[in-house]
């Protein structure tokens, strides 16, 4: 594209640059750098006048490099790249040297220290600029399909909302039937409502729909691809179904913990779990005794260090609906703290006690001990609150214990390069703000496969991550990064370090018969981190937009009183 | 990008976390979005915190990103301080009356250089700032906080010379080179037709002067949850130092009282959700600031249920020198000479009473909903008994006012962490799609 012409735009920012930096003299300075066509300041280079100029002079001085020295680029770069490519210029060509946040805020005691490494940022991004290339962004099809691996409450919330939304959706679910744990339930919280009342409908919206697809008592096989097209392939009990999908949503559930071992579990009759005793009250059993629960069975421990989040709530809905059914029964919950969060479970705690449900504190480290000869006949417990060892006389013991991931997150996990906890829960992409996202694009994570949730959590999360399966989607297409990481096969020695580094899957050490043994970017998951440029051993692999060129002139030029030298 | 069935607009009331998370998402679904926020920047509660549980990620610096990102989405039109004040119609076609207040800045023109505020009359700032709770001060020409958004500056008419007398030199008006002062701006009102609604209009805190007991508004040295974050942030009043407000001395012994007006019968019933965690991270936090820091948390439950929250916890006791006792204390009494604290309270798993000094006590005051008296007749949903929009079923339909079309998340609609407020927002955005593409 011939010669280098560089124009350099320095800002002031109101005072915020040029109340600290002496911009006449890091003009003057500028001016003479070399390669460098055009200079000028501007009291706020990102008005429209400032842009009107950049566009100007672009065209008049013939620039083909543009650099702005001002503010931060996560806020302004886009706006700049943007004023380029209006009269022409490929974006990738323009540079950006931040003087407010590196040069006069920080150093605004020291305001001629400021305007000297003001002067020294610019003189790199000048030499920064001058190995610029141009670079295109590519894009990538989304096929407008989904598919969501397991047909429980949060699953099945995810198809029916894409669905509506007017997506292909493909739910693979591993048992014989749709609806997941809530079906296995009796009522649910809050509201009282019979589990099958919340499952069924969801169920037959499902089955009814034209554009979801059941697979039953099928597996996913194998998945290869990304964001946009997946390949999937499934073991259904009728043979191999392959398909493909623009997006995936995980939604694998979770089960409860069998107690083995437990406060003699397995042991002795009569001691129960929660969902032992759901499906009790559900087949219809109306008369009960002495009932002692005992909550943290299993969870909160040194080895499983998670609270279950629903299992309290679990544990003081099943209790009332024990003294409403059989009000001559006695009902004692044997608890640590009560996890009775936000509005409706706190209540719920109440209306428990109200209906003389008793709430025992115990401490972890004098645990319940619970006696009986074949069958239970009652319950020891250190009562935290009286100081006293008490007797329970109990007829049942129901062990609260927490929900644990489904079988086969790990293998999915390996499947869809995705992370997985210690407990096999996955890992979304932040735990604060991207709750229901992976790293990897077009991936998604819903429900109790990341971590316990109630029913209405799971339908929430559900729908939440048909919302962010549904934008690429609607958009059809999704915009690549340009500055991507991208291998010189040459150099490459396959020994996969850059594979191992790569938070989002998109490097791999191919070894099929025509690539032997190179390390391969995916443009497609590429986000240009730049962790696998820093473990390559051999420069093999090389981050567009920061190549080792130009950052190495970058840092030689620092060697050199005025960087002349290195062109 | 956009298909032109989608074409429709969406209004989400609330620019803090909740409300930013709907609007992105909405707009990425290719919807126009009509983000209308209450006071001068979007950010929210979010914006106040020093750091987050259970990650300890600087607050403002993960939540600063998806500020901008609404600010500069092509789908995306942000109006802060503004509100809404008629609606009228149906789900698919409400037509919507919002009053965008005066800042008396003409946002087109200012940048935020903040010469005005350099230059106002009052050289030194004098009138309390609302973005630290009023711990530290401002002028009546300001920018709310530093990464406010959308960056620019406001007068406050309250408090402003100009306004109150008419006869101010003017000096902000002066300064500006870009003449984007206008003294004599207007109200607007504007007109809007939307096809759906997404509330998210958040919590504010209990007044706790009513909460004697605990010497609240009393005694100085007794501050609140959101206060002691202000201490804690390196944008507070103190620069990240946590100093006690009576002495400026930096606090080694600090008690944290949890359930201060929440699963109290003489305020609010419910548990606020949050204050547990809050406290534990507060805890951890001022320890980290200063080693010497000895922290006690006096609760009823922890409450320690989210993903890696009992962890958390754990860390508290065994890294940061944070003890946890059962206990609701009776009453918190201030040595007038020194200014520090006796809590007198009953450790109930040894049932002894105790009364033991503190430098500094921290309350961590229930949490309640934020306007939505006003917003339930304006858009004519019905609440909950503790004032929280209510979602009439909200097994299957965890978004859904009792208005169709109007949809509510995050802690308008009960007490929620900032994860549970993110899925809530992003299940708004996937219900209005369905709502208005089927």
């Amino acid at each position: 594209m011939g010669k280098v012409r560089i124009g350099v735009f320095i800002c002031h920012c109101g005072s915020n640059i040029g109340g600290f930096i002496n911009i006449h003299n890091v003009l003057e300075y500028t001016r003479g750098l070399p390669l460098v066509k055009h200079t000028e300041d501007n009291l706020y280079t990102c008005s429209d006048g400032g842009l009107s100029s950049i566009k100007e002079k672009i065209t008049e001085h013939n620039l083909n490099r543009v650099i702005v020295a001002a503010c931060t680029p996560r806020t302004h770069e886009a706006l700049f790249r943007r004023a380029c490519e209006e009269v022409g210029l490929n974006r990738y060509l323009f540079e950006f040297v931040n003087i407010r946040e590196h040069c006069s805020w920080i150093h605004m005691n020291e305001p001629e220290a400021a305007t000297e490494k003001a002067m020294e940022l610019i003189r790199l991004g000048v030499m920064k600029a001058a190995h610029l290339v141009p670079l295109e962004a590519a894009s990538t099809q989304v096929k407008p399909a989904t598919l969501i691996i397991g047909g429980g409450a949060s699953g099945l919330s995810a198809a029916v909302n894409l669905a509506n939304q007017g997506f292909d959706v493909h739910i693979v679910e591993q048992t014989g039937k749709l609806g997941g744990l809530a079906s296995r339930l009796w009522k649910l919280m809050p509201g009282d409502r019979l589990a099958h009342e919340f499952v069924e409908p969801l169920v037959n919206t499902v089955k009814k729909s034209k554009h979801i697809k059941i697979y039953l008592n099928s597996i996913v096989k194998e998945i290869s691809g990304f964001i946009g097209e997946f390949n999937i392939e499934v073991k259904t009990p009728q043979g191999k179904k392959d398909f493909s999908v623009g997006t995936v949503i995980v939604a694998t559930g979770a089960r409860e913990l069998t107690p083995i071992g437990l406060y003699h579990h397995g042991e002795l009759q009569g001691v129960l779990t929660q969902l032992e005793l759901e499906q009790m009250l559900k087949r219809g059993r109306k008369r009960f005794r002495n009932i002692v629960f005992i909550n943290c069975a299993g969870a909160r421990t040194p080895d499983r260090e998670y609270c279950g989040r629903l299992c309290c709530a679990t544990s003081i809905k099943n209790a009332r609906y024990l003294r409403e059914i059989s009000p001559s029964s006695s009902v004692t919950v044997l608890q640590r703290d009560v996890m009775a969060f936000g509005t409706e479970f706190e209540l719920e705690y109440r209306r428990a006690q109200d209906a003389g449900v008793r709430f025992i504190r115990y401490e972890p480290d004098r645990p319940p001990e619970v006696i009986g000869e074949k069958k239970v006949s009652s319950v020891r417990v250190y009562h935290t609150l009286s100081g006293e060892e008490i007797m329970l006389p109990a007829s049942m013991v129901v062990l609260t214990t927490p929900l644990i991931p489904n079988e086969g997150a790990a293998e999915l996990s390996r499947m869809l390069k995705v992370p997985i906890d210690r407990y096999n829960f996955f890992l979304e992409a932040h735990l604060k703000l991207r709750p229901v996202e992976f790293a990897t694009d077009g991936v998604y994570i819903a429900g109790a496969a990341r971590f316990p949730v109630d029913i209405r959590e799971a339908v929430a999360q559900g729908i939440a991550a048909a919302a962010k399966a549904a934008a690429p989607m609607t958009a059809g297409e999704v915009i690549l990064e340009a500055t991507i990481a991208r291998t010189e096969p040459l150099l490459c020695s396959g020994c996969g370090n850059c594979e191992m580094v790569c938070p989002f899957a998109a490097v791999e050490v191919r070894k099929d018969d025509k690539i032997q043994n190179k390390s391969f970017v995916n443009a497609v998951l590429c986000k240009g981190c730049g962790a696998c440029t820093a473990v390559c051993p051999n420069g093999a692999i090389q981050q567009l937009g920061f190549t080792d060129h130009q950052i190495f002139s970058m840092i030689e030029t620092m060697a050199f009183e005025d960087g002349s030298d290195v062109f | 990008m956009l298909k032109a069935h989608q074409k429709k607009s969406v209004l989400v009331l609330g620019g803090g976390i909740a409300g930013l998370q709907a609007a992105i998402d909405l707009g990425n679904l290719g919807f126009h979005v009509y983000l209308v926020e209450r006071s001068p920047s979007v950010g929210g509660r979010m914006a106040q915190l020093d750091k987050t549980f259970p990650t300890n990620d600087c607050s403002i610096c993960i939540l600063s990103p998806k500020m901008n990102e609404c600010s500069s989405h092509p789908n995306i039109t942000l109006w802060t301080y503004s509100e809404l004040i008629k609606i009228e119609g149906n789900i698919g076609a409400f037509r919507a009356k919002i009053k965008r207040k005066s800042r008396y800045i003409i946002e087109d023109l200012c940048v935020g250089c903040m010469q005005c505020v350099e230059e106002c009359i009052y050289k030194k700032p004098k009138f309390p700032n609302e973005f630290d709770l009023g711990l530290s001060k401002r002028k009546p020409i300001y920018k709310p906080f530093p990464q406010a958004v959308p960056p620019l500056v406001l007068i406050d008419a309250k408090t402003c010379i100009q306004f109150k007398t008419g006869n101010c030199e003017q000096n902000c008006a002066k300064a500006c080179e870009r003449h984007a002062i206008d003294f004599n701006q207007k109200e607007e009102i504007t007109d809007l037709k939307i096809g759906a609604v997404v509330v998210a209009t958040g919590f504010d805190m209990l007044d706790t002067s009513g909460i004697e007991e605990y010497g609240a508004c009393q005694i100085p040295n007794v501050v609140t949850g959101l206060e002691f974050e202000r201490l804690l942030s390196a944008s507070g009043p103190t620069t990240g130092h946590v100093l006690r407000p009576s002495d400026n001395h930096a606090p080694k012994k600090i008690a944290f009282i949890q359930c201060v007006g929440s699963r109290d019968i003489r305020n609010h019933t419910y548990c606020s959700g949050v204050c547990c965690m809050h406290a534990t991270k507060e805890a951890i936090l001022a320890n980290e600031h200063d080693r010497e820091v000895m922290s006690t948390i006096f609760y009823t439950d922890i409450r320690a249920a989210g993903k890696t929250f009992q962890e958390y916890v754990t860390r508290a006791k065994k890294e940061y020198s944070v003890s946890y006792i059962r206990s609701r204390p009776a009453f918190v009494k201030e040595d007038e000479n020194t200014g520090d604290l006796y809590v007198t309270y009953e450790e109930t798993t040894t049932r002894e009473k105790r009364s033991d000094a503190f430098d500094m006590v921290v309350l961590c005051q229930a949490l309640e909903p934020s306007g939505t008296d006003g917003l339930s007749e304006i858009l004519g949903f019905s609440l909950d008994a503790h004032g929280f929009i209510q979602i009439p079923n909200p097994l299957s339909a965890p978004v859904d006012t009792t208005r169709p079309g109007v949809l509510a998340v995050g802690f308008a609609t009960g007490p929620r962490d900032i994860p549970e407020s993110v899925v809530l927002a992003s299940a708004a955005a996937g219900r209005v799609a369905e709502l208005l593409r089927s």
